[in-house]
């Protein structure tokens, strides 16, 4: 597995969970970083299942929001599943003012977003 | 808003490179916090601001170095009003898509001005496209708790 400075990836099963270690996906080369680190899991690593766990994200910018959207992209390509789980309150209202909350299956935390694959 | 109703006021001149908006932007935050603006109200000026730095730095000035951004900022008791002036040649903010179109929905960019709109109270540009005004009312009386 390649060096992850934006991730922590855990397995649980067959699915890859995905947590990050900055709070605020803001900053402009930190989101290249993760945008990078995400897309190899899937075009590197040919990971099928992909759960990201924003429980540690107290802000991200439209710029990250982008990013995912790739991430499903490539994520289908694959034939694969991306799911999001345990978004705080605030950072949900961004995903549902842009109506990114009807493309992105988000569940409340990470025993819920597990057990829907 | 007249001058002595401000209780805070501030005024900068970044260069045009990504992250150069931190410093103003976490001055700003803090003030708020001094002054007990409630987290969500916090939160949507920083995203607004967070969106509207990266316009005028990426999209106004193509992170020219030889180009700067004007931020000011005051703040009331009631209200908070900032102002970011880039150097570029402007833009139709009518024209930008509308990124909730389902033919847009998928594309990597295209939601800051949107959740500028959103989040804050008033969201104006000049005729050129080059500054815009963004005012965020304070959260009313009732809501006034810190998180």
């Amino acid at each position: 597995m390649a060096k992850q400075q934006r991730l922590e990836v855990s397995e649980v099963g067959d699915v890859t969970v995905v947590h990050f270690r900055d709070q605020r996906i803001i900053e402009d080369l930190g989101i290249q970083e993760m945008g990078q680190e995400l897309f190899h899991l899937v075009e590197g690593e040919n990971r099928k299942k992909l759960l990201l766990n924003f429980s540690s994200v107290s802000f991200m910018s439209s710029a990250a929001l982008g990013k995912l959207i790739t991430l499903d992209k490539k994520v289908k390509a694959k034939g694969g599943v991306l799911k999001l789980c345990s978004i705080r309150p605030e950072i949900y209202e961004v995903f549902a003012i842009t109506r990114l909350d009807r493309l992105f299956d988000i569940r409340k935390d990470e025993s819920d977003g597990l057990g829907s694959f | 808003m007249s001058q002595d109703r401000w209780v805070w006021q501030c005024e900068r001149v970044i260069p045009s490179e990504t992250g150069a908006g931190a410093p103003i932007l976490q001055e700003i935050l803090k003030q708020l916090e001094k002054n007990d603006w409630i987290q969500h109200d916090i939160f949507s000026i920083h995203l607004a601001m967070e969106e509207a730095l990266v316009n005028a730095i990426r999209h106004g000035n193509r992170l020219d170095t030889s180009k700067h951004v004007h931020v000011a900022c005051r703040v009331s008791s009631e209200l908070i009003r900032i102002e970011i002036t880039d150097e570029g040649e402007g833009f139709d903010p009518s024209a930008v898509p509308d990124p909730t179109d389902p033919a847009n929905i998928e594309a990597p960019s295209g939601r800051g001005l949107m959740l500028m709109r959103s989040f804050m109270s008033r969201v104006e540009y000049n005729d050129v496209g080059n500054r815009v005004v963004m005012e965020k009312e304070r959260a009313k009386q009732d809501d006034q708790k810190k998180d």
